[in-house]
């Protein structure tokens, strides 16, 4: 096998791998913002149904590994008829996985509003609709700002194991590189470095973020 | 896998638990394995944790510097990342690892970042006067750690340490990447020596999910029996 030096042609090669990271990261974010929204609503609803339904799904993601998780969907899809589809698989998973996370957290932010809200939207005669349009989700939306951008990290992070079901993301690129210059400690270096540099930044947003709401909300 | 056709109907699939059966003791060992690698990290990770607290709370600047990278560099970076680093990455700088040490290396280093930062806040819940009283009935600097800070603040932020252990628990299913013996390394042996892939993964998912259930009911018990005081003492 010819072993090629680390240059900055495979530096940039590791770089823009980051593209697919982001890519696999705002699909999950999106399609779990959406699933993690009807999660919320269906864990504070008042009939028991989708209270049970909300509340085993989160259960089901938050109890097994992220890992197991993208295996069963990209073997289950695949007995389903689908073609084995590492991008597809990545991206339903992540999707899942982020809509039980979010729907948990934004539970939280819902039932954080405090009840005479929702008690006087009731006594002004706003049915469910209106009642959640209008006065609870906005004010829940503040709350839920700072967690959900910690999540996001969360998240970004996760796009990684994507890599063991063979998905050329940041990291498997990186294996990729690793396999053809055998230098890890510069290559796997590299690879945390970008990571770092797309979640930092949204750590600290995060926890300014917390601060200074609790700061406001202190008064 | 048996795959058959229903007039023209979808495929169906039939599943075929008995190849998991069959090999249902290989995955046993690895769940005791990642038992043993998660408690191991567990505790040696609290340890880390406390020491990297004390020093963020002491007031040296410099030390509290290199504890803040660290945390931030672990919190922001994947778990497979770390533990890649650590399994290809340290041989270059000469210290070479089995897979099962560098997987409770990884583990112990990735869950000190996070027990920090909850030890912390215990520590920064305790009240001044606490710590001014313990200096009045003439405790020692580690006496007045170990308890009046230390005892209090554990029971605080007892919640949060097990929800982040139940974590490293699941996440500890990553170390599979490097080929460590744990329950998902068990479960990737047996699929490929049956195919029956999904079945494998559905009844590994279970065992997780049975385990982070058990932990969780055993935590509740030790927090019972633990945190009684002052009622009990």
């Amino acid at each position: 096998m010819l072993i090629r030096p680390f240059g900055w042609n495979e530096f940039w090669i590791i770089v823009m791998a980051a593209q697919w990271t982001i890519a696999l990261s705002a699909i999950a974010f999106a399609g779990g913002g959406i699933g993690g929204l009807f999660i919320a609503l269906a864990r504070v609803s008042d009939s028991k149904w989708p209270r049970l339904l909300a509340t085993g799904f989160i259960r089901i993601f938050q109890g097994t590994p992220l890992l197991m998780q993208l295996f069963l969907v990209f073997f289950g899809m695949n007995i389903m008829g689908f073609a084995i589809n590492p991008w597809l698989a990545a991206a339903v998973a992540l999707t899942l996985h982020a809509s039980a996370f979010l729907g948990e957290i934004w539970r939280g932010c819902i039932e954080a509003v405090p009840p005479g809200q929702r008690e006087a939207a009731t006594a002004l005669g706003l049915r469910y609709y209106n009642r959640m349009r209008y006065i609870l989700l906005p004010q829940a939306s503040r709350i839920a700002v700072a967690p959900t951008v910690g999540f996001l990290v969360q998240l970004i992070k996760g796009t990684s194991l994507a890599a063991i079901i063979g998905f050329t993301e940041l990291t498997r690129q990186g294996q990729i590189i690793n396999n053809a210059t055998f230098s890890p400690f510069m290559v796997f270096g590299t690879v945390a470095a970008v990571y770092f540099v797309l979640c930092w930044p949204l750590s600290v947003l995060a926890r300014r973020m917390e601060t200074r709401f609790s700061r406001a909300t202190a008064r | 896998m048996d795959v058959r056709h229903h007039w023209g109907g979808p495929k169906l699939y039939n599943f075929n638990f008995e190849p998991v059966l069959a090999g249902f003791d290989q995955l046993l060992i690895g769940a005791w394995l990642t038992i043993q690698l998660s408690c191991a990290a567990m505790i040696l990770g609290l340890i880390v944790s406390i020491l990297c607290a004390a020093g963020k709370t002491s007031g040296i600047a410099p030390l509290r510097w290199v504890i803040d990278a660290y945390i931030e560099i672990i919190r922001n970076t994947p778990f497979l990342v770390q533990i890649f680093f650590i399994f290809f990455g340290l041989p270059s700088l000469g210290l070479r690892l089995s897979p099962n040490s560098a997987a409770l290396l990884a583990l112990v280093v990735n869950f000190g970042a996070y027990g920090t930062e909850i030890i912390r806040a215990g520590i920064e819940s305790i009240q001044k006067g606490q710590v001014e009283a313990g200096t009045a009935l003439g405790l020692s600097k580690l006496q007045i750690f170990r308890y009046i800070i230390m005892k209090p603040a554990l029971r605080t932020v007892y919640p949060a340490l097990t929800s982040q252990f139940i974590y490293l628990m699941l996440t500890s299913s990553v170390v599979s990447a490097i080929s460590a013996d744990d329950l998902a390394a068990a479960g990737n042996d047996l699929q490929s020596a049956t195919f029956a892939s999904f079945e494998v993964y559905i009844v590994i998912t279970l065992m997780y999910l049975a385990m982070s259930v058990g932990f969780s009911a055993v935590f509740s018990v030790i927090e019972k029996a633990a945190f009684k005081y002052p009622l009990s003492r």
